[in-house]
């Protein structure tokens, strides 16, 4: 039987494969767990427990081998669950201590399966406020510093507003003071870089800190992210530098193209393996901390001489889209976050541009109205007043609420560092500058609470 | 159309990428004999300054799973001076093929 391909198109597999870093980035299998739901709290985690094990038992092992077999890596393999606030409310009793009691059992019960099962991320452990908070979510939220310190692996959300409710500032102040918290509670405020606030959030997210199992979704689906920072890099570098940016978008386009068919491919076969649904392919340009892997110097190499100068909103821009482009294209079913992340601390090149100062939180605020997330893994001053990072969250979600996207907020009040400070976590979620914030106040517009309108362009009906 | 032979093989792609010397051929077709891997066809060219030889083999009767194949060809390719790969076809067809 001969060769169908050239030797063009197998050198550049092959390339793409090794030098260039293609990776799926994530498998992540997400299991409903309405059904566990109980006034029982006992019966409640056993069924969870048994629930979780037998379907996601086999992710591991099948994802191991069909890595092998196309000599693709799969770096993370994670589970999603229904919103805890959601499965935990059944077994409230309205006592706010009882009740928080709860919902750190529950955290550490998942931390206990995620480590049994070998998966390093579990996500959902959070619930949905656009537009009030019922007692159950006031009972999550409160016990999120617990959750957060008292385990590793689990990873969790909140939902405060959407195109259709708009903005619920009164879970927006809320979340000020709980991030601050958090930042006290756990070990150079890790348990922060875990928690991330949206407005917009989609139900089939593949990537954490943010993914959850919607109520929307089946019983038990499998996403996937993929990403290649790297091979869209060398796509650019490999082109003139004088190229037609219509003629760059559209080479981006074809790259992006490439990768999501060999990742829907991937996907669809662990998907088979485990015998659960196929949702969706994230085609994402997700960084970590190796060179290679930075968006930073994608934007670079398109001609800028630091990310974060005038330009860089409309290279983003431009990148987010020729890549949505390619990956709609190649895929069956693209999921909604594809694009391109920004994440501050997981970037080399961000990193380097915040150090000289070029790359700062009113810039990367503008970024993120043309990307796929929100401002993320940003290390801002432990001292900074509550009130000013609820005023973040809050810029944050309105870009997402007027302009019909997701937007994410994963912020890190960093205790003892002052603007200018470093600080490591090290693994995935790498090392960056603590940025400065404005130190004008927005007290009094944050304690208003309330809700802030959905926009004019959502009274659709 | 194709016969019910072909539809039974378990098909991938041997990359060979490096400098070119003498005996490349040789050691992997060695080492794929040893492990009953069958060579369907071979190409080779110099691009961007590499010897690139690719190799679309059937392992439907080897001796050792891909991942074991792919151990096996690395170390074939640390001692010739050669970075070597083995891929199912399956992800070159999504690729390159719509």
């Amino acid at each position: 039987m001969p060769l169908k391909f050239s030797a063009e198109e197998i050198f550049e597999t092959a390339k793409v494969l090794t030098t260039e870093n293609f990776d799926i980035r994530t498998v992540t299998l997400g299991i409903n767990l309405l059904p566990c739901a109980s006034d029982d709290f006992e019966k409640l985690c056993q069924s969870v427990e048994k629930k979780i094990i037998n379907i996601a038992k086999d992710l591991i092992n099948k994802a191991n081998k069909i890595e092998a077999k196309y000599g693709v890596p799969i770096i993370n393999k994670r589970i999603t669950i229904t919103p805890a606030s959601l499965i935990l409310e059944s077994s409230f009793t309205n006592n706010a201590k009882a009740d928080a009691g709860k919902c750190v059992e529950f955290g550490k019960l998942l931390d206990k399966i995620a480590k049994k099962l070998n998966i390093d991320f579990i996500g959902g452990f959070g619930g949905f406020a656009e537009k009030g908070l019922t007692y159950a979510d006031q009972v999550v939220i409160d016990a999120l510093p617990d959750v957060l310190s008292q385990t590793e692996r689990v990873c969790a959300f909140y939902s405060l507003a959407s195109t259709k409710a708009g903005i619920n500032m009164r879970a927006v102040a809320k979340f000020g003071s709980i991030i601050h918290e958090i930042s006290q509670k756990t070990e150079k405020a890790i348990g922060c870089a875990k928690l991330v606030l949206f407005a917009n959030a989609v139900s089939d997210n593949p990537f954490m800190a943010g993914g959850f199992h919607g109520p929307s979704e089946a019983d038990a689906v499998l996403n996937i992210g993929i990403s290649g920072p790297g091979v869209v890099r060398k796509t650019v570098e490999k082109n003139r530098k004088d190229l037609d940016l219509d003629k760059l978008a559209n080479a981006i386009k074809q790259v992006a193209f490439k990768i999501t068919r060999a990742g829907e491919l991937i996907g669809r076969e662990v998907a088979q393996e485990i015998g659960v649904k196929f949702g969706i392919v994230d085609v994402s340009l997700a960084p970590t901390t190796k060179v290679g892997d930075s968006v930073a110097k994608i934007l670079e190499a398109m001609g800028l001489e630091r990310v974060g100068t005038h330009g860089t909103t409309a290279a983003l821009y431009m990148l987010t889209d020729s890549v949505k482009k390619g990956g709609i294209m190649a895929s069956q079913s693209i999921g909604g976050l594809s694009g391109a992340f920004i994440a501050v601390s997981e970037d080399i090149g961000m990193v380097e541009s915040a150090k000289e100062k070029v790359l700062n939180i009113d810039k990367l605020e503008a970024m993120t109205a043309v990307c796929s997330v929100g401002l993320d893994m940003i290390a801002i001053p432990g001292d900074t007043k509550t009130t000013t990072i609820a005023g973040i969250i809050a810029d944050e979600l309105a870009i997402g609420v007027a302009n019909h996207k997701t937007t994410g907020v994963r912020i890190i009040p960093v205790p003892g560092k002052k603007a200018g400070d470093y600080i490591k976590w090290g693994g995935l979620l790498g090392e960056t500058v603590i940025m400065p914030v404005h130190n004008e106040s927005s007290d009094e517009f944050i304690w208003r609470k309330g809700q802030i309108p959905p926009p004019i362009t959502s009274f659709r009906n | 159309m194709k016969n019910v032979n072909e539809k039974e093989k378990d098909l991938a792609i041997i990359t060979v990428i490096g400098k070119d010397r003498t005996g490349i051929v040789a050691h992997v077709s060695q080492a794929l004999y040893e492990e009953a891997v069958n060579i369907e066809d071979i190409s080779q060219t110099i691009m961007e300054g590499n010897f690139v030889m690719a190799m679309l083999v059937d392992i439907k009767s080897a001796k050792k799973d891909i991942k074991a194949l792919r151990a096996a060809l690395e170390k074939v390719g640390g001692k010739i001076g050669q970075q070597i790969q083995i891929q199912s076809e399956k992800i070159f067809e999504s690729m390159h093929r719509v």
